[in-house]
């Protein structure tokens, strides 16, 4: 056991923890920040996203210990209190959401997207999802979401 | 924005029609759903299976001794704590909850633990020691055909391994091949595929202190899971509660009940600790129930003017080592034939053996994907050998409103002509089919499907749904059903109905669903019944319910209130004398207008003739008085109907969705790379409830469709499974799904709720065989095979190039 002290979603938490936990155990387990799915725990499916030092990360591959010094993001920390982020309103607008189990990951994706690049071209959107599966929406929706959302946040922008 | 409702008849509804985001969604952008296993209990036991390394062997023994004895292990179970099996189908319930003498398949359950830790519980698994005699397996439906002393399933008396065969035939197919100016055939095969939901299968269960359990379980089938569970546990059923949480995609493969459900209660009740259970994703593909591996031949009979003459298809399918869904899977390969052409004779037989690999059972399209696939590419043939150009004539084919069909089927509503003829237009496929350069090439297939089974899987005589609507004294509108949202939407449908029959805004309306305390009875999400059956039932309930409120308002105002000539729905909303339909008098339906000289809008309940109104509250209050509380049910049954044979109920539904693709491809005759460039799609669901959700439907169609087109296959080893995980198990990404383009396309049924039929499922099917046939258009070559991977492609351009275009 080890004592970890890791800043999630701008709040600071330190357990004691094994070695071999990973950090979507941590997050969901210790935390009990239940957002972040786990679709198969071993690197597959991506729904396990998370931020990690301003990186998407597949937490189920990422050590809890690996992850300190660097802040954590989730899908709880999006949104700030019941203002949801472009990429969430615009998820929700244009009927990304199904089941819903690849979302929170979908939107950790579109945020990273938009945060480095404000006029993402097609294939740009697509690459940044590619990484976690969805099953049920053909991703079609989910592009034009991400795509809606940069529109929204330029305006935003330039006024 | 683009305006979805655009090329929809406006028919003046608020909420019906409009493209509303799933009541859901915010909670899951936001991470806050929970799903199964997201749900903490106090103090739960961790539950683990140890599964079958062997796809077929005997148990000589299992010892447990060193498990139980291990710090921290609670419980062990093993196949002879359990009596009874149990299964989906009351006529195949062959699956016991852990498995007792026999292993079957790579990955059945043998036995299970329950421990403080997870870690416990994987330690004391390696602690298990089973002893396995191992015996010749059968993996190959053809060879479970042949005779055998030890077949999987000796209960059913049988000297070889089928499970079900079915032969039906209708008309005279000697004289339907005869009529034909042409006749093709061709050998087909399709591999087994999986349904690939991302959120594993999970289950948690609560016990309280008189022994009663709360099983809160990734389920489309909670009612199904209530019933399998009470029996295979021996406890009445009021003792268990199921309850379906957020769930994260089912396709079919949540909808039997699973062996992990009962070992996970039964854990709870002997041990009187709340326990939770989660799959691996590769538990998830050794569990499987996915689409049935398939070998199939048809012959198709094809005349210029008429049509389709004849026919006749010969099919084996794999069930793998249980029966799940499999006797419907059995009827659905041939039944779901019927449209969306007339055939006029027509001949089936399917057989579904029993073999040593994971079973299978229903997914998307249930059955009628693999046969469409074969039909579609023979019609394909058949017009081109006949010079006819296969869009045009698929138009000319496909079924008239209000007919029946060979086997009797009621065929109502059908759209979906104008939206081919649109989708032909807009893709300008006159000036692509058969024109385009080599390796582009452009395709069409058609397809139908049933909106909900007309009769239930376990007889008896309630209705197909029931729900129930409360209004609580500040007007807030709760309605409760047992359909079960899997991702697809079904609360958001049911709260759009009452909404719109009461005229309150959505948000007023809550809705309950999927708990088998608080929730009415429906049997679940699968044969896309929800829509139709869960909605109607909603819309009646919603019916009733402004009855009495118009009721309240009129002692208000002190009016006389409204005479309807109609009784309460749903009594009369069939005419259910006799069980062939009256087409000339057309159907009452369960979707009569519930005009009654009130308007509900702006919290006001208005007499439109005397121009008086109370507000919707004070009608509330009003009706409160009595009984204190305000409550209704609605219910929806099929109407009778059917043909008299044997077996006539299979494929039977009260309305049938129709659809057809346009698929443009290119082929990259070096690599025998296929790309999906884009996808038309036409889809009648009826009047479309809700198009943002129906268009979710059909690009995630789309998505499984090429899936099963040009990558998936499980694949198999001597029953042993080679790829459970999706590095290997390859599914689509947004790189490979297509443009989408769809048609507005629609009909008005007229016992749909609002019009409404299925917009699940029967989409799938065809964008497979129109991706084969945009193939051919682009580079000459009929795959038979599933998926079309590169390696066919070529070896297929290679023998093309030999001359002998024999696949
Ligand atoms: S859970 Fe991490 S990639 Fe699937
Ligand atoms: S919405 Fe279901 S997996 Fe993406």
């Amino acid at each position: 056991m080890k004592i970890l002290t890791l800043t999630i979603n701008d709040v600071s938490h330190s357990k004691a923890v094994p070695p071999t936990m990973t950090l979507l155990d941590f997050l969901r387990d210790e935390v009990g920040l239940t957002g972040t799915k786990n679709g198969c725990d071993s690197g597959e499916c991506g729904c396990c996203t998370v931020m990690v030092g301003g990186k998407p990360m597949l937490s189920c591959l990422m050590l809890a210990l690996d992850a300190e010094g660097h802040e954590v993001t989730t899908i709880e920390g999006i949104a700030k209190g019941n203002d949801l982020h472009p990429v969430q309103e615009a998820m929700v607008e244009k009927g990304a959401i199904q089941c819903g189990y690849c979302t929170p990951a979908m939107v950790i994706n579109g945020v990273h997207l938009l945060d480095n690049n404000d006029s993402p071209t097609d294939d740009e959107v697509k690459e940044c999802i590619s990484a976690t599966v969805c099953r049920c929406t053909g991703y079609n929706s989910i592009e034009r979401a991400i795509h809606s959302a940069a529109e929204k946040m330029r305006e935003k922008q330039h006024g | 924005m683009v305006d979805l409702t655009k090329g929809y008849p406006d028919k003046g509804y608020k909420i019906i029609g409009k493209p509303v985001p799933l009541m859901d969604s915010r909670a899951k952008v936001m991470g806050q759903a929970l799903y199964t296993d997201d749900i903490r209990l106090h103090n739960p036991l961790t539950i683990k299976i140890l599964r079958s390394p062997h796809a077929s062997a005997n148990i000589l023994s299992v010892d447990v001794s060193e498990a139980l004895a291990l710090k921290g292990v609670k419980g062990v179970l093993t196949g002879a704590d359990f009596k009874n099996t149990f299964g989906v189908l009351t006529i195949s319930k062959d699956e016991p909850a852990l498995a007792r003498d026999v292993v079957r398949y790579e990955g059945e359950p043998v036995a299970a633990v329950a421990a403080e830790t997870a870690e416990i519980a994987a330690r004391a698994l390696d602690l298990i020691k089973v002893d396995y005699a191992l015996t010749d397996g059968v993996f190959d439906s053809r060879k479970a055909l042949k005779p055998t002393e030890h077949p999987l399933h000796p209960e059913l008396g049988r000297k070889n391994n089928l499970h079900k065969k079915v032969v039906q035939e209708f008309g005279d197919m000697a004289q339907g091949f005869e009529a034909a100016d042409v006749v093709v055939e061709k050998r087909f095969r399709f591999a087994s595929i999986n349904h690939a939901f991302t959120e594993p299968h999970a289950t948690q269960v609560e016990i309280d202190n008189k022994g009663n359990i709360t099983v809160y379980s990734a389920t489309q089938v909670p009612h199904y899971l209530h019933m399998a569970m009470a029996e295979v546990l021996e406890i009445p059923e009021h003792r268990i509660r199921i309850i379906k949480p957020h769930l994260g995609g089912g396709f079919g493969g949540k909808s039997d009940p699973f062996p992990h459900e009962m070992i996970a209660a039964k854990f709870a009740l002997d041990l009187g600790r709340n326990v939770k259970l989660k799959f691996s994703r590769e538990e998830v593909f050794f569990s499987h129930h996915g689409r049935h591996q398939t070998d199939l031949t048809m012959k198709l009979g094809f005349s210029k003017d008429k049509g389709i003459t004849a026919l006749g298809l010969d099919t084996l399918i794999d069930g793998g080592a249980y029966g799940s869904f499999g006797i419907v899977t059995t009827y659905y390969n041939g039944v779901l034939l019927q449209g969306p052409y007339k055939v006029p004779n027509f001949r089936f037989h399917v057989e579904r053996l029993y073999t040593n690999k994971p079973m299978c059972g229903a997914m998307r399209g249930h059955g009628g994907v693999n046969p469409r696939f074969a039909s579609e590419v023979l019609l394909d043939m058949a017009c081109a050998e006949t010079g006819l150009d296969p869009a045009e004539t698929r138009l000319k084919m496909i079924h008239k409103e209000n007919t029946l069909t060979t086997n009797e089927y009621r065929v109502t509503s059908v759209g979906l002509r104008n939206g081919l003829t649109e989708a032909i237009r807009r893709t300008n496929w006159h000036d692509k089919h058969d024109k385009l350069p080599f390796g582009k090439g452009i395709g069409v297939a058609c397809g139908f499907f049933i909106s909900g089974s007309a009769l239930p899987i376990h007889w008896n005589k309630l209705p197909a749904s029931t729900v129930r609507i409360t209004i609580d004294h500040d007007g807030g509108v709760t309605v409760f059903s047992g359909a079960t949202d899997i991702g697809q939407g079904s609360d958001t449908m049911l709260a759009q109905m009452a909404a719109e029959v009461l005229g309150q805004p959505l948000e007023n309306v809550k809705v309950i669903s999927a708990d088998t305390r608080t929730t009415p009875v429906d049997l679940g999400s699968y044969s896309s019944r929800v829509t139709f059956m869960a909605g109607n039932a909603s819309r009646n309930a919603a019916i009733r319910m402004r009855r009495l409120l118009v009721q309240a308002a009129c002692e208000l105002m002190e009016m006389i209130p409204p005479k309807y000539d109609r009784p309460e729905p749903p009594e009369d909303f069939f005419r259910q004398g006799g069980r062939k339909p009256d087409f000339e008098k057309g159907f009452l339906g369960a979707n009569p207008d519930y005009t009654d000289g009130f308007i509900f809008e702006d919290g006001l309940i208005r007499s439109e003739k005397h121009n008086a109104s109370v507000t919707f509250l004070e009608a509330v209050e009003k009706a409160l008085e009595q009984e204190g509380i305000l409550q209704v049910s609605g219910t929806y049954r099929a109407p009778k109907m059917g043909g008299k044979f044997k077996g006539s109920g299979a494929g039977l539904s009260p309305s049938y969705s129709f659809t057809a693709f346009i698929v443009e491809v290119t082929v990259d005759p070096e690599t025998g790379f296929i790309k999906v460039d884009k996808a038309t799609c036409a889809h009648d669901c009826g009047f479309p409830l809700n198009p943002l959700a129906v268009n979710g439907q059909i690009e995630g169609c789309i998505h499984m469709g090429l899936g099963q087109a040009l990558m998936e296959e499980m694949i198999y080893d001597n029953g042993a499974t080679q790829n459970p995980s999706f590095l290997e198990y390859k599914i689509p990404s947004a790189f490979e799904q297509p443009e989408v383009d769809i048609v507005p396309t629609y009909s008005d049924d007229s016992e749909g709720p609002f019009g409404a039929k299925e917009a699940g499922e029967g989409i799938l099917a065809p964008i497979i065989p129109a991706i084969a046939n945009a193939v051919y258009d682009a580079v000459g070559i009929r795959l038979t095979q599933l998926p079309m991977r590169p390696d066919r492609v070529v070896a297929a351009l290679e023998r093309e190039q030999k001359g002998g275009a024999k696949a």
